[in-house]
Protein backbone atom coordinates (compact mmCIF):
# COMPACT_ATOMS: atom_id res chain seq x y z
CA UNK A 1 0.00 0.00 0.00
CA UNK A 2 1.55 3.67 -1.19
CA UNK A 3 -1.75 5.60 -0.08
CA UNK A 4 -0.40 9.25 1.23
CA UNK A 5 0.48 8.38 5.05
CA UNK A 6 -0.67 10.26 7.63
CA UNK A 7 1.93 9.24 10.04
CA UNK A 8 5.63 8.61 8.59
CA UNK A 9 8.17 7.57 11.04
CA UNK A 10 11.72 7.86 9.61
CA UNK A 11 14.77 6.41 10.85
CA UNK A 12 14.00 5.91 14.48
CA UNK A 13 16.39 5.20 17.23
CA UNK A 14 15.54 5.90 20.74
CA UNK A 15 18.95 4.79 23.49
CA UNK A 16 17.95 4.79 27.09
CA UNK A 17 20.36 3.45 30.06
CA UNK A 18 23.17 3.06 26.89
CA UNK A 19 20.47 0.51 24.89
CA UNK A 20 19.00 0.84 22.13
CA UNK A 21 15.64 0.62 23.00
CA UNK A 22 14.19 1.31 19.36
CA UNK A 23 16.58 0.72 16.90
CA UNK A 24 16.46 2.45 13.11
CA UNK A 25 12.95 2.11 12.55
CA UNK A 26 10.93 3.53 9.33
CA UNK A 27 7.26 3.01 9.25
CA UNK A 28 4.35 4.80 7.21
CA UNK A 29 0.92 4.79 8.69
CA UNK A 30 -1.59 5.02 5.84
CA UNK A 31 -4.82 7.47 6.28
CA UNK A 32 -8.13 5.80 7.75
CA UNK A 33 -6.88 2.22 7.96
CA UNK A 34 -6.43 0.40 11.61
CA UNK A 35 -3.00 -0.61 12.13
CA UNK A 36 -1.28 -3.08 14.20
CA UNK A 37 2.33 -3.49 15.54
CA UNK A 38 2.91 -6.35 17.24
CA UNK A 39 5.65 -7.99 19.22
CA UNK A 40 6.66 -10.09 22.60
CA UNK A 41 6.92 -8.20 25.89
CA UNK A 42 10.21 -5.85 25.62
CA UNK A 43 10.24 -5.71 22.16
CA UNK A 44 9.79 -1.66 22.48
CA UNK A 45 5.88 -1.14 21.06
CA UNK A 46 5.31 1.14 24.09
CA UNK A 47 8.54 2.96 23.71
CA UNK A 48 7.34 3.46 20.43
CA UNK A 49 4.23 4.76 21.15
CA UNK A 50 5.77 7.54 23.76
CA UNK A 51 7.74 8.66 21.26
CA UNK A 52 5.67 9.09 18.42
CA UNK A 53 3.36 10.99 21.04
CA UNK A 54 6.36 13.06 22.18
CA UNK A 55 6.24 12.25 26.24
CA UNK A 56 8.85 14.06 28.03
CA UNK A 57 10.75 10.74 28.93
CA UNK A 58 10.99 9.63 24.78
CA UNK A 59 12.11 12.85 23.07
CA UNK A 60 15.84 12.71 22.82
CA UNK A 61 14.81 10.31 19.71
CA UNK A 62 17.20 10.22 16.30
CA UNK A 63 15.30 10.43 13.18
CA UNK A 64 12.27 12.00 12.78
CA UNK A 65 8.44 11.41 13.11
CA UNK A 66 6.36 13.39 10.91
CA UNK A 67 2.64 13.77 11.30
CA UNK A 68 0.24 15.14 8.40
CA UNK A 69 3.55 15.28 6.29
CA UNK A 70 5.10 17.78 8.82
CA UNK A 71 7.89 16.73 11.39
CA UNK A 72 6.67 17.05 15.00
CA UNK A 73 9.58 16.09 16.75
CA UNK A 74 10.50 19.50 18.55
CA UNK A 75 6.14 19.79 19.30
CA UNK A 76 5.69 18.73 23.15
CA UNK A 77 2.77 16.05 23.55
CA UNK A 78 -0.03 18.65 23.95
CA UNK A 79 1.08 20.42 20.82
CA UNK A 80 0.86 16.83 19.21
CA UNK A 81 -2.13 16.24 20.77
CA UNK A 82 -3.44 19.39 19.25
CA UNK A 83 -2.66 18.63 15.77
CA UNK A 84 -4.97 15.51 15.64
CA UNK A 85 -2.86 12.56 17.63
CA UNK A 86 -3.50 11.02 20.84
CA UNK A 87 -3.06 7.68 22.70
CA UNK A 88 -4.27 5.67 25.03
CA UNK A 89 -2.17 4.46 28.03
CA UNK A 90 -1.18 0.36 28.49
CA UNK A 91 -1.73 1.38 32.13
CA UNK A 92 -4.06 4.61 32.33
CA UNK A 93 -3.54 7.24 35.28
CA UNK A 94 -5.98 7.49 37.80
CA UNK A 95 -6.50 10.80 39.31
CA UNK A 96 -8.03 11.50 43.33
CA UNK A 97 -11.44 13.97 42.80
CA UNK A 98 -11.59 14.02 38.86
CA UNK A 99 -15.05 12.58 37.62
CA UNK A 100 -15.29 10.43 34.63
CA UNK A 101 -17.11 13.67 33.26
CA UNK A 102 -14.92 16.02 33.45
CA UNK A 103 -11.79 13.68 32.11
CA UNK A 104 -13.89 12.73 29.29
CA UNK A 105 -14.64 16.25 28.64
CA UNK A 106 -10.94 17.57 29.56
CA UNK A 107 -10.31 16.84 25.50
CA UNK A 108 -13.75 16.27 24.01
CA UNK A 109 -14.29 18.83 20.50
CA UNK A 110 -18.01 18.96 21.59
CA UNK A 111 -18.19 19.80 24.96
CA UNK A 112 -21.96 18.90 26.07
CA UNK A 113 -23.27 16.11 28.48
CA UNK A 114 -24.51 14.46 25.40
CA UNK A 115 -21.02 13.25 24.20
CA UNK A 116 -20.53 11.89 27.63
CA UNK A 117 -23.28 9.78 27.67
CA UNK A 118 -22.89 8.68 24.03
CA UNK A 119 -18.90 7.65 24.50
CA UNK A 120 -19.78 5.96 27.66
CA UNK A 121 -22.46 3.79 25.93
CA UNK A 122 -19.90 3.31 23.04
CA UNK A 123 -18.05 1.48 25.85
CA UNK A 124 -20.23 -0.37 27.59
CA UNK A 125 -20.59 1.88 30.85
CA UNK A 126 -23.99 3.16 31.96
CA UNK A 127 -23.47 6.93 32.04
CA UNK A 128 -25.60 7.32 34.96
CA UNK A 129 -23.22 5.11 37.02
CA UNK A 130 -20.43 6.12 35.81
CA UNK A 131 -20.45 9.91 35.05
CA UNK A 132 -20.35 11.01 38.49
CA UNK A 133 -17.49 8.65 39.43
CA UNK A 134 -13.75 9.94 39.83
CA UNK A 135 -11.24 8.35 37.68
CA UNK A 136 -9.46 7.04 40.79
CA UNK A 137 -8.27 3.55 42.00
CA UNK A 138 -11.86 2.84 42.67
CA UNK A 139 -12.62 2.01 39.12
CA UNK A 140 -11.39 -1.10 37.97
CA UNK A 141 -8.25 -2.08 35.76
CA UNK A 142 -10.81 -2.81 32.69
CA UNK A 143 -13.11 0.01 33.73
CA UNK A 144 -10.52 2.26 33.65
CA UNK A 145 -9.13 1.67 30.28
CA UNK A 146 -12.77 1.43 28.65
CA UNK A 147 -13.41 5.40 30.53
CA UNK A 148 -9.64 6.17 29.02
CA UNK A 149 -11.44 4.93 25.36
CA UNK A 150 -14.56 7.03 25.95
CA UNK A 151 -12.55 10.27 26.56
CA UNK A 152 -10.65 9.13 23.28
CA UNK A 153 -13.72 8.70 21.51
CA UNK A 154 -14.77 12.24 22.85
CA UNK A 155 -11.56 13.64 21.12
CA UNK A 156 -12.32 12.78 17.57
CA UNK A 157 -9.09 12.34 16.57
CA UNK A 158 -7.16 12.26 13.21
CA UNK A 159 -4.48 9.51 14.73
CA UNK A 160 -4.99 7.12 17.63
CA UNK A 161 -1.99 5.04 19.65
CA UNK A 162 -3.85 2.08 21.22
CA UNK A 163 -1.36 0.63 23.53
CA UNK A 164 -2.58 -2.92 24.41
CA UNK A 165 -6.32 -1.92 24.10
CA UNK A 166 -7.24 -5.76 25.88
CA UNK A 167 -5.45 -5.67 28.40
CA UNK A 168 -7.39 -6.59 31.74
CA UNK A 169 -10.38 -6.55 29.61
CA UNK A 170 -13.08 -9.37 29.19
CA UNK A 171 -15.06 -10.95 26.87
CA UNK A 172 -18.11 -8.69 26.29
CA UNK A 173 -15.96 -5.37 26.89
CA UNK A 174 -13.63 -6.64 24.22
CA UNK A 175 -16.43 -6.68 21.83
CA UNK A 176 -17.60 -2.84 23.06
CA UNK A 177 -14.09 -1.95 22.47
CA UNK A 178 -13.76 -3.52 18.99
CA UNK A 179 -16.96 -1.77 18.29
CA UNK A 180 -15.52 1.12 19.11
CA UNK A 181 -12.48 0.43 16.86
CA UNK A 182 -15.10 0.53 14.15
CA UNK A 183 -16.41 3.35 15.18
CA UNK A 184 -13.32 5.14 14.90
CA UNK A 185 -12.39 4.31 11.47
CA UNK A 186 -15.85 4.93 10.32
CA UNK A 187 -15.31 8.70 11.51
CA UNK A 188 -11.69 8.79 9.65
CA UNK A 189 -9.46 8.16 12.37
CA UNK A 190 -6.25 6.12 11.80
CA UNK A 191 -5.63 3.72 14.28
CA UNK A 192 -2.36 2.28 15.80
CA UNK A 193 -3.17 -0.83 17.73
CA UNK A 194 -0.31 -1.88 20.20
CA UNK A 195 -0.83 -5.56 20.99
CA UNK A 196 1.26 -9.40 21.70
CA UNK A 197 -2.47 -10.50 20.76
CA UNK A 198 -3.68 -11.95 17.51
CA UNK A 199 -6.92 -11.42 18.38
CA UNK A 200 -6.46 -8.13 18.49
CA UNK A 201 -4.23 -7.76 15.19
CA UNK A 202 -6.73 -9.35 13.11
CA UNK A 203 -8.82 -6.49 13.70
CA UNK A 204 -6.29 -4.61 11.78
CA UNK A 205 -5.96 -4.08 7.97
CA UNK A 206 -2.04 -3.90 8.17
CA UNK A 207 0.73 -4.82 10.43
CA UNK A 208 4.27 -4.70 11.45
CA UNK A 209 6.28 -7.05 13.95
CA UNK A 210 8.72 -5.96 15.78
CA UNK A 211 11.37 -7.75 17.91
CA UNK A 212 14.52 -6.27 20.12
CA UNK A 213 13.40 -2.48 19.08
CA UNK A 214 13.86 -3.73 15.20
CA UNK A 215 11.48 -4.06 12.94
CA UNK A 216 11.04 -7.56 11.52
CA UNK A 217 8.12 -7.87 8.94
CA UNK A 218 4.99 -5.57 7.90
CA UNK A 219 1.89 -6.05 5.30
CA UNK A 220 -1.16 -7.82 5.56
CA UNK A 221 -2.42 -8.87 8.72
CA UNK A 222 -2.28 -12.26 7.53
CA UNK A 223 0.99 -12.77 6.63
CA UNK A 224 1.90 -10.61 9.74
CA UNK A 225 -0.31 -13.40 11.84
CA UNK A 226 1.14 -16.45 10.11
CA UNK A 227 4.91 -15.17 10.69
CA UNK A 228 3.96 -14.44 14.15
CA UNK A 229 2.31 -17.54 15.02
CA UNK A 230 5.23 -19.75 12.99
CA UNK A 231 8.22 -17.55 13.88
CA UNK A 232 7.22 -15.74 17.14
CA UNK A 233 5.32 -17.92 19.71
CA UNK A 234 7.34 -20.92 19.60
CA UNK A 235 10.62 -18.41 19.80
CA UNK A 236 13.37 -19.58 22.56
CA UNK A 237 14.93 -16.46 22.13
CA UNK A 238 12.55 -13.44 22.14
CA UNK A 239 14.05 -10.07 21.61
CA UNK A 240 17.31 -11.56 20.14
CA UNK A 241 16.41 -11.86 16.27
CA UNK A 242 18.43 -13.62 14.39
CA UNK A 243 20.46 -11.09 11.83
CA UNK A 244 19.24 -12.28 8.85
CA UNK A 245 15.88 -12.02 9.80
CA UNK A 246 15.49 -11.43 6.06
CA UNK A 247 11.36 -10.23 5.17
CA UNK A 248 11.93 -6.26 5.61
CA UNK A 249 9.08 -3.47 5.42
CA UNK A 250 7.10 -3.56 2.28
CA UNK A 251 8.08 -7.13 0.52
CA UNK A 252 4.68 -8.41 0.69
CA UNK B 1 -36.01 39.67 61.89
CA UNK B 2 -34.47 43.03 62.00
CA UNK B 3 -33.55 44.63 58.41
CA UNK B 4 -30.06 45.39 59.34
CA UNK B 5 -29.99 41.75 59.94
CA UNK B 6 -32.06 40.48 56.74
CA UNK B 7 -28.96 42.69 54.81
CA UNK B 8 -25.96 41.37 56.58
CA UNK B 9 -27.07 37.66 55.98
CA UNK B 10 -27.62 38.49 52.29
CA UNK B 11 -24.34 40.14 52.13
CA UNK B 12 -22.94 36.52 54.03
CA UNK B 13 -24.15 34.65 51.77
CA UNK B 14 -23.25 36.73 48.67
CA UNK B 15 -19.91 37.06 49.51
CA UNK B 16 -19.72 32.59 48.70
CA UNK B 17 -22.29 32.65 46.08
CA UNK B 18 -25.13 31.33 47.49
CA UNK B 19 -28.69 32.52 48.02
CA UNK B 20 -30.34 32.54 51.80
CA UNK B 21 -32.20 29.84 53.16
CA UNK B 22 -35.26 30.18 53.31
CA UNK B 23 -36.80 26.18 52.98
CA UNK B 24 -38.66 26.12 56.57
CA UNK B 25 -37.51 22.42 56.98
CA UNK B 26 -33.83 23.77 56.30
CA UNK B 27 -31.66 24.66 60.14
CA UNK B 28 -29.57 27.53 59.71
CA UNK B 29 -27.23 29.31 62.07
CA UNK B 30 -25.72 33.08 60.95
CA UNK B 31 -22.87 34.37 62.79
CA UNK B 32 -21.57 37.95 61.68
CA UNK B 33 -18.81 38.61 64.41
CA UNK B 34 -20.18 38.48 67.55
CA UNK B 35 -23.54 38.69 66.54
CA UNK B 36 -25.83 35.84 65.83
CA UNK B 37 -28.14 36.73 62.48
CA UNK B 38 -30.08 34.66 62.34
CA UNK B 39 -30.97 31.17 63.89
CA UNK B 40 -33.78 29.16 62.54
CA UNK B 41 -34.27 25.35 64.03
CA UNK B 42 -35.92 21.95 62.97
CA UNK B 43 -37.70 19.41 65.35
CA UNK B 44 -35.31 17.40 67.25
CA UNK B 45 -31.40 19.95 66.81
CA UNK B 46 -31.08 22.38 69.77
CA UNK B 47 -28.66 25.28 69.38
CA UNK B 48 -28.21 27.67 71.89
CA UNK B 49 -25.56 30.59 71.25
CA UNK B 50 -24.21 33.16 73.56
CA UNK B 51 -22.59 36.42 72.22
CA UNK B 52 -18.99 36.64 73.89
CA UNK B 53 -16.93 39.65 73.61
CA UNK B 54 -15.25 38.71 70.25
CA UNK B 55 -17.64 35.65 69.03
CA UNK B 56 -20.08 33.35 70.31
CA UNK B 57 -20.22 30.08 72.63
CA UNK B 58 -22.76 27.37 70.88
CA UNK B 59 -24.71 24.53 71.89
CA UNK B 60 -26.03 22.31 69.92
CA UNK B 61 -27.21 19.16 70.12
CA UNK B 62 -29.39 16.19 68.62
CA UNK B 63 -31.66 14.54 70.63
CA UNK B 64 -31.58 10.61 71.19
CA UNK B 65 -32.94 9.12 68.10
CA UNK B 66 -33.58 12.44 65.91
CA UNK B 67 -32.66 11.86 62.19
CA UNK B 68 -32.21 15.80 61.15
CA UNK B 69 -33.47 15.07 57.25
CA UNK B 70 -32.12 17.98 55.60
CA UNK B 71 -28.51 19.42 56.37
CA UNK B 72 -28.30 22.10 58.66
CA UNK B 73 -26.54 25.47 57.67
CA UNK B 74 -24.29 27.53 58.84
CA UNK B 75 -22.61 30.55 58.45
CA UNK B 76 -20.04 31.99 60.07
CA UNK B 77 -17.89 35.61 58.76
CA UNK B 78 -16.92 38.88 59.06
CA UNK B 79 -17.21 40.81 56.00
CA UNK B 80 -14.64 44.20 57.09
CA UNK B 81 -11.52 43.85 56.80
CA UNK B 82 -10.00 43.72 60.21
CA UNK B 83 -11.18 42.05 63.21
CA UNK B 84 -11.54 38.85 65.59
CA UNK B 85 -14.33 35.97 66.11
CA UNK B 86 -13.53 33.40 68.27
CA UNK B 87 -16.18 30.58 67.87
CA UNK B 88 -17.28 27.85 70.90
CA UNK B 89 -18.89 25.29 70.22
CA UNK B 90 -20.25 22.36 72.24
CA UNK B 91 -21.83 19.70 70.18
CA UNK B 92 -23.12 16.68 71.29
CA UNK B 93 -25.25 13.93 69.19
CA UNK B 94 -27.29 11.48 71.36
CA UNK B 95 -27.48 8.47 70.72
CA UNK B 96 -29.05 7.05 67.51
CA UNK B 97 -28.86 10.90 66.59
CA UNK B 98 -28.30 11.80 62.82
CA UNK B 99 -27.18 15.17 61.55
CA UNK B 100 -25.21 16.80 58.55
CA UNK B 101 -24.03 20.69 59.01
CA UNK B 102 -22.73 22.87 56.12
CA UNK B 103 -20.59 25.43 57.65
CA UNK B 104 -19.11 28.17 55.27
CA UNK B 105 -16.75 30.18 57.17
CA UNK B 106 -16.71 33.77 54.87
CA UNK B 107 -13.65 36.58 55.26
CA UNK B 108 -13.78 37.91 51.76
CA UNK B 109 -12.77 40.97 52.03
CA UNK B 110 -9.52 40.46 54.66
CA UNK B 111 -6.73 42.10 55.51
CA UNK B 112 -6.54 41.13 59.21
CA UNK B 113 -8.87 38.81 60.50
CA UNK B 114 -8.15 35.85 63.07
CA UNK B 115 -10.96 33.37 63.30
CA UNK B 116 -10.65 30.61 66.09
CA UNK B 117 -12.72 26.99 66.35
CA UNK B 118 -13.08 25.44 69.73
CA UNK B 119 -14.86 22.26 69.17
CA UNK B 120 -15.47 19.82 71.42
CA UNK B 121 -17.84 16.59 69.24
CA UNK B 122 -19.39 14.14 70.99
CA UNK B 123 -20.97 11.77 68.50
CA UNK B 124 -23.37 9.20 70.81
CA UNK B 125 -23.81 5.41 70.45
CA UNK B 126 -24.20 4.56 67.28
CA UNK B 127 -25.10 8.25 65.92
CA UNK B 128 -23.96 10.29 63.26
CA UNK B 129 -22.42 13.29 62.24
CA UNK B 130 -21.07 14.66 59.02
CA UNK B 131 -19.16 18.02 59.22
CA UNK B 132 -18.40 19.96 56.20
CA UNK B 133 -16.35 23.05 56.34
CA UNK B 134 -15.68 25.64 53.34
CA UNK B 135 -13.83 28.59 53.93
CA UNK B 136 -14.00 31.56 51.42
CA UNK B 137 -11.24 34.06 51.83
CA UNK B 138 -10.12 37.20 50.55
CA UNK B 139 -7.47 38.10 48.22
CA UNK B 140 -4.70 39.02 50.17
CA UNK B 141 -4.97 36.34 52.56
CA UNK B 142 -4.87 38.26 55.92
CA UNK B 143 -6.60 35.53 57.61
CA UNK B 144 -5.57 33.76 60.35
CA UNK B 145 -7.86 30.46 61.05
CA UNK B 146 -7.17 28.23 64.25
CA UNK B 147 -9.52 25.76 63.80
CA UNK B 148 -9.35 23.09 66.66
CA UNK B 149 -11.96 20.04 67.86
CA UNK B 150 -11.73 17.24 70.48
CA UNK B 151 -13.81 14.48 68.91
CA UNK B 152 -15.56 11.49 71.06
CA UNK B 153 -17.22 8.55 69.05
CA UNK B 154 -18.73 6.49 71.18
CA UNK B 155 -19.59 2.92 70.52
CA UNK B 156 -20.91 2.69 66.51
CA UNK B 157 -20.85 6.00 65.93
CA UNK B 158 -19.64 7.93 62.87
CA UNK B 159 -18.12 10.90 62.01
CA UNK B 160 -16.70 12.86 58.88
CA UNK B 161 -15.35 15.72 58.53
CA UNK B 162 -14.37 17.65 55.53
CA UNK B 163 -12.05 21.38 55.71
CA UNK B 164 -11.35 22.78 52.46
CA UNK B 165 -10.41 25.87 51.18
CA UNK B 166 -12.47 26.63 48.20
CA UNK B 167 -11.50 30.64 46.65
CA UNK B 168 -8.95 33.15 47.86
CA UNK B 169 -5.74 32.70 49.68
CA UNK B 170 -5.28 30.64 52.88
CA UNK B 171 -3.26 33.34 55.01
CA UNK B 172 -2.19 31.35 58.64
CA UNK B 173 -4.30 27.96 58.82
CA UNK B 174 -3.33 25.54 61.43
CA UNK B 175 -5.75 22.65 62.13
CA UNK B 176 -5.58 20.67 64.78
CA UNK B 177 -7.92 17.46 65.40
CA UNK B 178 -7.78 14.93 67.63
CA UNK B 179 -10.48 11.98 68.00
CA UNK B 180 -11.03 8.55 70.51
CA UNK B 181 -12.49 6.34 68.55
CA UNK B 182 -14.63 3.93 70.20
CA UNK B 183 -16.09 0.34 69.38
CA UNK B 184 -17.24 -0.30 65.86
CA UNK B 185 -16.81 3.61 65.24
CA UNK B 186 -16.21 5.15 62.11
CA UNK B 187 -13.74 8.21 61.68
CA UNK B 188 -12.59 10.23 58.43
CA UNK B 189 -10.92 13.57 58.78
CA UNK B 190 -9.95 15.37 55.22
CA UNK B 191 -8.35 18.72 54.65
CA UNK B 192 -8.00 19.79 51.14
CA UNK B 193 -6.29 22.86 50.92
CA UNK B 194 -4.40 24.97 48.35
CA UNK B 195 -1.97 27.49 49.19
CA UNK B 196 -0.11 30.52 47.85
CA UNK B 197 1.64 33.48 47.89
CA UNK B 198 3.10 33.57 51.29
CA UNK B 199 0.56 31.18 53.10
CA UNK B 200 1.50 29.27 55.69
CA UNK B 201 -0.52 25.54 56.16
CA UNK B 202 -0.23 23.66 59.33
CA UNK B 203 -2.41 20.73 59.52
CA UNK B 204 -2.33 18.46 62.71
CA UNK B 205 -5.10 15.02 62.59
CA UNK B 206 -4.24 12.92 65.38
CA UNK B 207 -6.62 9.56 66.09
CA UNK B 208 -6.48 7.17 68.66
CA UNK B 209 -8.76 4.07 67.66
CA UNK B 210 -9.05 2.22 70.76
CA UNK B 211 -12.09 0.20 70.53
CA UNK B 212 -12.70 -3.07 69.42
CA UNK B 213 -12.75 -2.96 65.41
CA UNK B 214 -12.63 0.94 65.29
CA UNK B 215 -11.74 2.05 61.80
CA UNK B 216 -9.87 5.29 60.82
CA UNK B 217 -9.12 7.62 57.53
CA UNK B 218 -6.57 10.53 58.06
CA UNK B 219 -6.66 12.36 54.85
CA UNK B 220 -5.01 15.51 53.93
CA UNK B 221 -4.26 16.79 50.38
CA UNK B 222 -2.17 20.00 49.88
CA UNK B 223 -1.67 22.01 46.55
CA UNK B 224 1.22 24.77 47.12
CA UNK B 225 2.80 27.25 44.69
CA UNK B 226 4.56 30.40 44.90
CA UNK B 227 6.37 30.72 48.51
CA UNK B 228 3.93 29.04 50.18
CA UNK B 229 4.72 26.12 52.84
CA UNK B 230 2.85 23.14 54.47
CA UNK B 231 3.39 21.33 57.13
CA UNK B 232 1.17 17.81 57.74
CA UNK B 233 1.77 16.05 61.30
CA UNK B 234 -0.79 13.17 61.02
CA UNK B 235 -1.25 10.41 64.02
CA UNK B 236 -3.02 7.68 63.82
CA UNK B 237 -2.31 5.29 66.68
CA UNK B 238 -4.34 1.70 67.26
CA UNK B 239 -4.82 -0.11 70.72
CA UNK B 240 -7.34 -2.25 70.15
CA UNK B 241 -8.16 -5.70 67.96
CA UNK B 242 -9.30 -4.88 64.42
CA UNK B 243 -8.92 -1.88 64.49
CA UNK B 244 -8.12 -0.55 61.35
CA UNK B 245 -6.89 2.71 60.14
CA UNK B 246 -5.54 4.47 57.14
CA UNK B 247 -3.42 8.17 56.57
CA UNK B 248 -2.96 9.67 53.57
CA UNK B 249 -0.64 12.37 52.50
CA UNK B 250 -0.76 14.11 49.64
CA UNK B 251 1.19 17.17 48.67
CA UNK B 252 1.52 18.85 45.32
CA UNK B 253 4.51 21.71 45.28
CA UNK B 254 5.12 23.85 42.48
CA UNK B 255 7.69 27.27 41.84
CA UNK B 256 9.56 27.84 45.81
CA UNK B 257 6.67 26.02 47.65
CA UNK B 258 7.44 23.74 50.19
CA UNK B 259 5.64 21.12 52.10
CA UNK B 260 6.66 18.50 54.62
CA UNK B 261 4.70 15.51 55.84
CA UNK B 262 5.32 13.48 58.97
CA UNK B 263 2.76 10.60 58.77
CA UNK B 264 3.31 8.48 62.06
CA UNK B 265 1.37 5.22 62.52
CA UNK B 266 1.54 3.24 65.71
CA UNK B 267 0.10 -0.16 66.52
CA UNK B 268 0.07 -1.47 70.06
CA UNK B 269 -2.62 -4.64 69.01
CA UNK B 270 -1.32 -7.37 66.91
CA UNK B 271 -5.11 -7.75 65.57
CA UNK B 272 -4.71 -3.73 64.69
CA UNK B 273 -4.04 -3.06 60.81
CA UNK B 274 -2.82 0.43 60.11
CA UNK B 275 -1.04 1.82 56.72
CA UNK B 276 -0.30 5.31 55.44
CA UNK B 277 0.62 6.82 52.12
CA UNK B 278 2.59 10.02 51.46
CA UNK B 279 3.64 11.15 48.53
CA UNK B 280 5.37 14.60 48.06
CA UNK B 281 6.09 16.29 45.23
CA UNK B 282 5.35 17.98 41.32
CA UNK B 283 2.30 16.64 39.53
CA UNK B 284 2.64 12.75 38.56
CA UNK B 285 4.11 13.23 35.13
CA UNK B 286 1.85 10.79 33.68
CA UNK B 287 -1.23 12.24 34.94
CA UNK B 288 0.10 15.43 33.51
CA UNK B 289 0.65 13.79 29.98
CA UNK B 290 -2.46 11.63 30.01
CA UNK B 291 -4.15 15.29 29.64
CA UNK B 292 -1.81 17.16 28.04
CA UNK B 293 -2.53 14.27 25.08
CA UNK B 294 -6.21 15.30 25.18
CA UNK B 295 -4.42 18.80 24.18
CA UNK B 296 -4.76 20.45 27.38
CA UNK B 297 -1.26 22.57 27.90
CA UNK B 298 0.63 21.91 31.24
CA UNK B 299 -0.77 24.27 33.08
CA UNK B 300 -4.41 23.57 32.17
CA UNK B 301 -3.62 19.77 33.44
CA UNK B 302 -2.35 20.90 36.32
CA UNK B 303 -5.28 23.23 37.26
CA UNK B 304 -7.15 20.08 36.60
CA UNK B 305 -5.26 17.48 38.77
CA UNK B 306 -4.83 19.84 41.09
CA UNK B 307 -8.83 21.21 41.33
CA UNK B 308 -9.53 16.86 41.74
CA UNK B 309 -7.06 16.54 44.79
CA UNK B 310 -8.58 19.22 46.73
CA UNK B 311 -12.22 18.59 45.76
CA UNK B 312 -14.04 16.28 48.11
CA UNK B 313 -14.33 12.80 47.52
CA UNK B 314 -16.90 12.20 44.86
N1 LIG C 1 13.56 4.17 30.88
C1 LIG C 1 14.10 3.01 30.45
N2 LIG C 1 15.40 2.74 30.67
C2 LIG C 1 15.94 1.57 30.25
N3 LIG C 1 15.25 0.63 29.62
C3 LIG C 1 13.97 0.84 29.36
C4 LIG C 1 13.30 2.05 29.77
N4 LIG C 1 12.02 1.98 29.41
C5 LIG C 1 11.88 0.78 28.79
N5 LIG C 1 13.03 0.11 28.77
C6 LIG C 1 13.28 -1.20 28.18
O1 LIG C 1 12.93 -1.11 26.83
C7 LIG C 1 12.41 -2.32 26.36
C8 LIG C 1 11.11 -2.08 25.65
O2 LIG C 1 10.11 -1.72 26.58
P1 LIG C 1 8.62 -1.47 26.14
O3 LIG C 1 7.84 -1.13 27.35
O4 LIG C 1 8.58 -0.50 25.02
O5 LIG C 1 8.22 -2.92 25.61
P2 LIG C 1 6.81 -3.45 25.07
O6 LIG C 1 7.06 -3.98 23.72
O7 LIG C 1 5.78 -2.42 25.20
O8 LIG C 1 6.56 -4.67 26.06
P3 LIG C 1 5.16 -5.21 26.73
O9 LIG C 1 4.58 -6.13 25.72
O10 LIG C 1 5.66 -5.95 27.92
O11 LIG C 1 4.31 -4.06 27.05
C9 LIG C 1 12.29 -3.22 27.57
O12 LIG C 1 13.40 -4.10 27.58
C10 LIG C 1 12.37 -2.29 28.73
O13 LIG C 1 12.94 -2.90 29.86
MG1 LIG D 1 4.05 -2.22 26.37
Amino acid sequence: MREKAILEIRNLVLRMSGRSILDDLSMGFARHRVHAVIGPNGAGKSTLACAIMGLSDYRRYEGSILFKGEPVDELPVDQRARRGMTMAWQEPARYEGLSVERFILSGAAKKSKETVREVLEQVGLDPARYGGRAVDKTLSGGERKRVELASILAMRPLLVIMDEPDSGIDMDALARIFDALEFLKANGSTVLLITHSVAVLERADHGFLMCDGKLICEGGVEKIRRYYANKCMPCDHPNEPHSDFGERAGDE
Amino acid sequence: MSDEHGEMIRRLYASIGEACVIEPNVAHVEVHGNRVLGLHLVDGLKVEADETDDGISARVRVEPGRVIETPVRICFGLLPERGVQRIKMDVDIAEGGRVAVLASCTFPNAVQILHTMDADIRVGKDAQYLYLERHVHGKSGGVTIVPKARVILEEGARFRTDFELIRGLVGDIDIDYHAVCGPRSVLEMAARVSGAGDDRIKIREEATLEGEAARGVLTTNVAVRERARAEIFNTLLATAPYARGHVDCKEIIQGEAQARATPIVDVRHPKAHVTHEAAIGSVDSKQLETLMAHGLTEEEATELIIEGLLSPSL
